[in-house]
This record gives structure tokens, C-alpha cells and sequence, in this order.
């Protein structure tokens, strides 16, 4: 705890002060130990502040992810003894057809995940930032899901999505359209998954750009209104333009989020869930490497499944980073938030 | 809410004239139309409803949630599915360990992050910008790339179905401490802590008199949403714990959604409906505050 560093700075040591009991020793000794510590409570606080962040870091992610990164050079099982293996277990990875698919899954029910929510996202923020009545209510309802958790969503969802009793399909019914397989076909699962996230993620979200929203300098909105621009307009070429970092910053969080899928597959799956469906349809690189680690046991190769998520992270993050400077380029305003 | 009312009546159409409101802060907005509120019901609609059909199929036996059409109305079997969800699946045990998950990481969260947010946003030292950066840069990392040496570490210690496992991970969130410097940064004046040390006040002090209270409505905030984050998490005590030891509310679900044997769908759903409602009454007594916080401001980078 931070509170050893500081010990005796109220209580002064008998032995300095008892010529003079009452005196305040600052006053006539600038330079003893009592200044020293001082400064040294000055220079060395921060640290100690920061530095639990730093203990929890290191011993709860940076070691297991540098150690993570070792075993996914070895061949090694639950419980037992580690085997050097170089790069084999990658190369088992690249020629794995589990592995493309979970990856290839994990990429499409990201996208259909996140580039709906983003932009149900900012629609509904738009519809927020006008001057409504009960908006309290409205802001409140739109972040309900944002407090379910993904296991209680996951199980809702999934009787809703049920191919023979779910509502869902009972809906579709009454338009016409016939009873949609969710469960066992590739691309209904993979729709009915990613429903899940954007229903809990959207007001969430909406709720981030609203407050950019806000701090749209009002100015800029009478311009345009005196040019005659439409509200359309307006949303168009002054309020996304001003929220854009907001927007980035959306975009990072939800891919970060999407590469990570695994509680909404697997709940939605329920006896399936961790295989991603009866043919792996909905198999995400999370659930592909839980199957790997826990269920086969082949710890390391569910580190390198680890792993080639990172650096996956790493390449998506770098392309964001190059978007985003291509973009600020033009833009003056690029600073404004740090 | 008949004030509205007694402004002039909104433009249909374009506004005759850019009118200037100053003092409020939604001065640039416009009325809503009646599509505004189509939509919005819409979205609230469509927000609201899993959650109320997830009572409704809560409150009707197993049969009946599995039969078309579904029932769209509670039924009376609510009280008979709590009893049975509540002693076969010890959802009680369940509640009361996401509880002590939740609150001990939510505290400890808090206590941390406002210390380093305190020392990132007021405080000089070296390294601090770099400290800062690697604190944003581990938002990045994926729980996937440590819950292996981590499994293998608690299995040593023997922590597996110990909560301690979920806990000590968790302790502070880089989140956070970027969420308190944020509000740090222009909820606390420099001259407060200087005005602190001229009177001679040690660090202790200063955190104590005069950060704390400065920092109160962003820590309720904080601890609000990682409460939330915490009660819901599901990745790492998935893997931790397991449904037959001391599991969390969200894996004891995962348990019951899975099970090999014929699965009473109205007692999975009631379970989620425990999970879920103590945050939801959080939600309609503080949901102000929270959104609020959301819209501060501070969790946008």
C-alpha cells in the first residue's frame, strides 16, 4: 500500500524536538530530514500511485502473454511436461482447415456485428441529440442491454432464434417468408450470433457519439442552416466530420471486441457451443482455441492460436493507425482531442 | 413535461431563421417530429423486449416456453421456476459470489485508478507520457493471451473455483485509470494541491482531502461500470470456474444452458432473468447517473 512511504510525517520524532516542544521544526531547520522527505514524497508518489496498475499488469498480462508466446513453441498438454517444437505448432495452424474457418468466422460475424451496430449507432444518437420529451427514459432503455450480461442475452436470443417454436420465426411466418434454419445454417447462425452483440453494444455506443454529438460547436450547425443545407446535410457534413475521433475510437474498441467473440457463440450454441455449431459454422478463433486448450488438451497450440490473434489485432491496429493519419491530414481539427 | 409545449410551435420544414439559444446546452438541436418518436419507440422497443419476453418465458413452465406461438404475457409459474432455479442449480450461492466479485473489483479498481489517474493527470514525473501510452496500449490485449500460464498458475495454487482467481486479475483496469485521468485533468485545479502543500499536507493528505472528494461523482461512475463489466464478464471465470464448484452467475448459466440431459428451458431463462435483474433495478434507479457518465465524456480517448 501506498501508505508505508509516508509514516511519521505527522508524528515528529521525540528525540529532535524535545528541546523545543511546541515549535514547528520547519521553521527553523529548512534543509533537515523532514524537507528531504519532502521531496522525496514529491518525486516519489507518482510511482507508487501508478504502480499497482503496473504489479497487476505485469503479473497478470505481461507475463502470461510473453509466456504464452513460449509455449506456443512447444508441444505441450494440461498438467504436463513442455516439449520444444519451434514453429510447429503455426504451421499446423496454417495447415488446419478449423483454423481458417474460425478465422474466416470470426472476421465475417465481426463485421456483421459491428458495422450495423456502428452505424444503428450513430443514427440513433442523431435522433437522441434532438430535443425530445422523456429523453431520460429513451437514453435509459437504449443501455439496457449494455447491463445483460452475455449469457443471459446469449439464452434469450437463442430461443428466440429457434428454428421450430422461436418467435423470430413466428414473426417471419406472419409476412410470408418460411421458418429460417438459425441453429445448423452457416450464415442465419452467424446473423443470429451477431445480433446478440449489436443489440447489447448499439446503445452503448449511441450513447458515445451523443456526447461527442454535443460538443459540436452550435455555430457551425447555424452556417449551414443560413447556406441552406438540410438536416441531412447538416448529420452529413458537419457531424460526422466532428465526431470522427469518436468514431475511430468506436471502430477500435469493436474490432478489439469482435476478434475476441466467444461467450455469444458459445452459450448460443448450448451443447454445441463449443464447436462453434454442428460444422464449426460459428466456430470463432476464441472458441476454436478453448476447444484446442481445453478440450484436446494441446495447450500449445491454443497459444498460438493466442497469438496469431494478437498480431491480428496488431495488423488491424496498424491499418486503423494509417486510415486515421491519411485522414488528418485535411482536417485541422485533428488535435482538438488528445 | 408540458413546457415544451409553450415554446413556439417547431418549424415543419426549415427554420424560418437560425435562432440562437444560448445557456442551454442542446441549443443546437431541433424539436423532434412525431418519426423522431417512431423511431426512438422503435429502438427502445427492440432495446426492452428480450428482456420482457425473458420474464414472460420466466414465469411459464418449460413446456410452454418451447411451444408456437410463444407467450407473449407472464404466466403464474415465476415463483414455483425461481424456487426450483434458486435450490437445483444454487443460482443463490451463484448471486452471492458475482456479488463479492463484483464489489471487490469494482472498490479496488476505483481505489487504483484514481491514484494513477491522479499521478497521470496533475502530478510531474519522468516517464510519465511513456507510462501513460503503455497504459492505453494494454486495452489492446486480448484476455485470450494470458489465460493459459494464468489456468496453469491457479491450477498450481490450487485456485481453481476460488474466486480469488477472478479477483486478483482484475484489480485495476487500464480503462479506469485513463477514465480518472481524463476527469482529473479538468475536475481538479493545480493550485488545490498546491494551496495543500504550501499548508504542509503530505501526499496521504492531499489524496485524501482533496482529490477523493474531487474525484466522488467519476468514481460512483467508475465503480457503476465496472460493476457492471465485472458482474457480466464471462472469458476468464468460464474458465476458472466451473458450474459444479463456486461458479459466478454468468458461468452457472453457462452450465445450465448446456447440460447433456433435456434441458427445462423455462428454469434456463429464469436463471437468466436472476442474473440479470439485480442490475437492471440498478440500472432504473441509477440509470441517469450512468448515462451520464457514459456522455460525460471521459470514455471517449
Amino acid at each position: 500500500m501506498a501508505t508505508s512511504l509516508q509514516p511519521d510525517q505527522d508524528a515528529s520524532p521525540p528525540v529532535v524536538l524535545s528541546g523545543s516542544p511546541k515549535e514547528p521544526k520547519k521553521h527553523r531547520d529548512p534543509d533537515s530530514w523532514r524537507s528531504r522527505l519532502y521531496r522525496i514524497d514529491l518525486k516519489a508518489t507518482p510511482y507508487v500511485y501508478v504502480a499497482p496498475f503496473f504489479l497487476v499488469f505485469a503479473a497478470f498480462g505481461l507475463f502470461p502473454l510473453v509466456y504464452t508466446g513460449w509455449l506456443s513453441l512447444q508441444k505441450v498438454e494440461l498438467g504436463g511436461e513442455a516439449e520444444w517444437r519451434g514453429l510447429d505448432n503455426y504451421i499446423r495452424l496454417w495447415d488446419s482447415d478449423f483454423f481458417w474457418n474460425a478465422l474466416a468466422n470470426t472476421f465475417t460475424i465481426g463485421l456483421i456485428s459491428t458495422v450495423p451496430q456502428l452505424l444503428m449507432a450513430l443514427g440513433l444518437a442523431h435522433l437522441l441529440n434532438y430535443r425530445i420529451r422523456g429523453r431520460g427514459f429513451y437514453r435509459v432503455a437504449v443501455l439496457a442491454p449494455y447491463a445483460t450480461s452475455i449469457a443471459a442475452a446469449a439464452l434469450v436470443f437463442a430461443q428466440l432464434f429457434n428454428t421450430d417454436y422461436g418467435l423470430i420465426n413466428q414473426l417471419l411466418g406472419y409476412v410470408g417468408i418460411d421458418a429460417v434454419n438459425w441453429e445448423t445454417e452457416k450464415w442465419p447462425a452467424q446473423i443470429a450470433i451477431s445480433t446478440i452483440v449489436t443489440w447489447r453494444w448499439t446503445g452503448y455506443n449511441a450513447l458515445i457519439y451523443l456526447a461527442a454529438m454535443q460538443a459540436v460547436p452550435n455555430d457551425l450547425y447555424e452556417a449551414a442552416a443560413l447556406d441552406g443545407a438540410s438536416r441531412f446535410r447538416q448529420f452529413i457534413s458537419i457531424t460526422i466530420p466532428s465526431i470522427k475521433p469518436t468514431i475511430l475510437f468506436t471502430i477500435v474498441v469493436s474490432t478489439i471486441g469482435a476478434t475476441q467473440l466467444f461467450g455469444e457463440p458459445l452459450i448460443f450454441g448450448g451443447s454445441l457451443g463449443i464447436g462453434g455449431g454442428s460444422g464449426n459454422q460459428y466456430q470463432t478463433l476464441s472458441l476454436l482455441m478453448y476447444e484446442k486448450g481445453w478440450i484436446t488438451g494441446a495447450l500449445g497450440q491454443a497459444s498460438a492460436i493466442a497469438w496469431v490473434m494478437l498480431l491480428l489485432l496488431l495488423l488491424i491496429g496498424l491499418v486503423q493507425y494509417l486510415l486515421g493519419r491519411s485522414g488528418r491530414g485535411k482536417k485541422k481539427d485533428g488535435a482538438a482531442r488528445s | 413535461m408540458t413546457q415544451v409545449l409553450n415554446r413556439p410551435a417547431p418549424a415543419h420544414g426549415r427554420p424560418p431563421a437560425p435562432r440562437k439559444r444560448f445557456g442551454t446546452k442542446a441549443g443546437r438541436q431541433h424539436h423532434a417530429g412525431p418519426f423522431t418518436y417512431i423511431l426512438l419507440g422503435f429502438a427502445a422497443l427492440i432495446s426492452l423486449f428480450p428482456l420482457y419476453w425473458n420474464l414472460v418465458a420466466a414465469s411459464h413452465t418449460g413446456e410452454r416456453v418451447v411451444q408456437a406461438p410463444s407467450p407473449l404475457l407472464p404466466g403464474k409459474e415465476l415463483f414455483n421456476n425461481l424456487s426450483i432455479a434458486w435450490n437445483q442449480v444454487d443460482m443463490g450461492e451463484a448471486l452471492i459470489n458475482t456479488t463479492i466479485v463484483a464489489g471487490a473489483v469494482a472498490c479496488s479498481t476505483v481505489l487504483f485508478a484514481t491514484l494513477a489517474g491522479f499521478a497521470f493527470a496533475k502530478l510531474e514525473f519522468k516517464g510519465r507520457n511513456v507510462l501513460l501510452t503503455i497504459v492505453v496500449a494494454t486495452m489492446t490485449v486480448p484476455p485470450q493471451l494470458s489465460v493459459i500460464p494464468l489456468y496453469q498458475l491457479i491450477t498450481d495454487f490450487g485456485w481453481v473455483n476460488q474466486l480469488q482467481s477472478v479477483i486478483l486479475p482484475s484489480l485495476v483496469a487500464a480503462f479506469g485509470v485513463f477514465f480518472m485521468r481524463q476527469y482529473l485533468l479538468e475536475a481538479l485545479p493545480v493550485e488545490l494541491i498546491e494551496a495543500a502543500r504550501v499548508d504542509g499536507a503530505h501526499s496521504l493528505r492531499i489524496i485524501w482531502h482533496v482529490v477523493f472528494p474531487v474525484a466522488r461523482p467519476a468514481m460512483a461512475v467508475l465503480g457503476m461500470l465496472i460493476f457492471v463489466q465485472a458482474w457480466n464478464d464471462f472469458f476468464w471465470p468460464f474458465i476458472a470456474l466451473t458450474p459444479d464448484g463456486s461458479p459466478t452467475l454468468q458461468v452457472a448459466l453457462a452450465g445450465l444452458g448446456s447440460g447433456n440431459h433435456t434441458i427445462n428451458h423455462a428454469i434456463v431463462l429464469t436463471g437468466a432473468l436472476i442474473a440479470t435483474l439485480p442490475l437492471l433495478v440498478v440500472f432504473a434507479v441509477l440509470g441517469k447517473h450512468i448515462v451520464g457518465g457514459i456522455t460525460s465524456g471521459a470514455v471517449k480517448s
